[in-house]
């Protein structure tokens, strides 16, 4: 699904330049799970930006579902993206003005479903994840944990092929944690392809891979026994 | 009429049988169009009071109006209606989606308002001129620094024109220069005749409201 030569990503500010990415080359096939390790500033946000779309990489190739996408568009770019991948972040990222129900239905608005097909996509998903009695609340009446459930919602409504999650339990304690865990090993069972960057080992043990990033470099790739029960 | 009229509203919670109270017996008149600030210490209740100014909280004891209407009367349905109608939120972490970019942040609230594509299109636009992110359209958050993430998640706060703009330390991510045109700009809409409420640290951004409180424990002091 994903293949990358040599990706560099290059950032040049007032005359000093930070290499983020240095020739990363790396192969994800579809449904798999793959958490990216390593310390603070080693790239890893930067990677997985680049491999969401959001960033562009300054040199070498990315392949996407077998299209070399690093020169495209932006809105070509962005086509491909609503209709494959979906984002879990940090900080929730859900829109305060919005109710659960409406942050959940966003992607769908973007991608052009029908309001029959938005209504019962959303419904099923709300039901999955537990969250039809608070369909109707704003983010903010929500605990942190409940707030990214609906982060995950979201990311899942469209159906993507791929889920990239940037230390996704960052903000949450260590049951609500386990809970946003159980929910992307649910989806990656379900043949969804994951992509999860973390400090946290306990939760890179998900993973069927760990990849570590360090200085914008792979330095190691482990591969291990597969999902935890 | 006052926009927000609180009348010895009171908050706890329950824990262990004791009750914990959060807000204690709060008097409080803002009049449409008023620029008023809420300092005090960490766990003085700021946050709750922001909350429930609101409608995301609702009070334990006392009445509270909103625009003249008791919140306590209203049904969920109202009450989400007053919400998206009138109220817009501003927040020290931006709260921006990543994966969208800078004009599809902008438009999410018009998404839900049965405005056409021609007029989203030209709100959005006046948005992004008014907040100086017109060359910003097509990037992503992260791309942005603080200050331009911070000014995005005001101009999308306020384009569906609230009546009440809720600030919960809006400036406390950002470098002093950043925070002061997050402050301007709460001015120019203050000016404009929006009635802001912010909840701050900081003794510049206050005073740059017209009206003060404080909390402290609890207590409203005037």
């Amino acid at each position: 699904m994903i293949k990358t030569v040599n990706l560099r990503k290059v950032y040049t500010t007032e005359e000093v330049e930070t290499t983020a990415l240095n020739d990363v080359s790396v192969e994800i096939k579809e449904g798999e799970y793959v958490a990216v390790m390593g310390p603070s500033g080693c790239g890893k946000s930067t990677f997985l930006n680049v491999l969401g779309m959001i960033d562009q990489p300054s040199g070498g190739e990315y392949h996407f579902l077998g299209q070399e996408i690093s020169k495209f568009s932006e809105r070509k770019r962005a086509g491909l993206r609503k209709r494959n991948i979906g984002f879990v972040f940090q900080s929730f990222n859900l829109i305060d003005e919005l109710t659960v129900y409406e942050n959940v239905e966003l992607p769908l608005l973007y991608l052009g479903f029908s309001p029959a097909e938005r209504r019962t996509r959303v419904t099923e998903v709300l039901e999955n994840m537990a969250l039809m009695p608070r369909k109707g609340h704003f983010p903010q009446q929500l605990s942190g944990g409940q707030q990214q459930r609906v982060a995950v919602a979201r990311a899942v409504v469209a159906r993507p092929k791929l889920i990239l999650a940037d230390e996704p339990t960052g903000n949450l304690d260590s049951v609500h944690g386990e809970e946003v865990m159980k929910l992307l090993g649910e989806l990656h069972e379900s043949g969804t392809a994951i992509i999860m960057v973390t400090h946290a080992p306990a939760y890179a043990d998900y993973a069927q891979r760990v990849i570590h990033l360090f200085d914008g470099q792979i330095v190691s790739e482990n591969f291990q026994k597969g999902c935890k029960p | 009429m006052p926009l927000i009229e609180m009348r010895g509203v009171t908050k706890w919670y329950a824990a262990g049988g004791l009750r914990t109270f959060v807000l204690r017996a709060i008097d409080l008149v803002i009049e449409e169009g008023e620029f008023v600030t809420i300092m005090g210490p960490s766990g003085a209740g700021k946050s709750t009071l922001l909350h429930i100014i609101g409608l995301l909280d609702s009070p334990s004891e006392g009445l509270y109006r909103f625009g003249g209407r008791d919140v306590q009367g209203l049904t969920e349905k109202e009450l989400t209606e007053i919400h998206k109608n009138h109220i817009g939120f501003v927040f020290q972490s931006y709260h921006l989606i990543d994966e969208l970019t800078v004009f599809e942040n902008l438009e999410t609230p018009l998404l839900y308002k049965k405005v056409r594509a021609s007029e989203r299109k030209a709100r959005v636009c006046d948005m992004l001129d008014r907040f100086r992110v017109v060359g910003k359209k097509d990037l992503f958050p992260n791309q942005l620094s603080g200050g331009q993430q911070q000014r995005v998640a005001v101009a999308r706060a306020v384009i569906a024109e609230p009546r009440l703009i809720l600030a919960d330390e809006p400036t406390g991510n950002l470098s002093s220069k950043e925070g002061a045109e997050i402050m301007d700009l709460f001015r120019e809409l203050h000016a404009a005749g929006t009635t802001i409420v912010q909840v701050t640290h900081s003794e510049k951004n206050a005073a740059c409201g017209k009206r003060s409180v404080s909390l402290l424990d609890g207590w409203l002091e005037k």
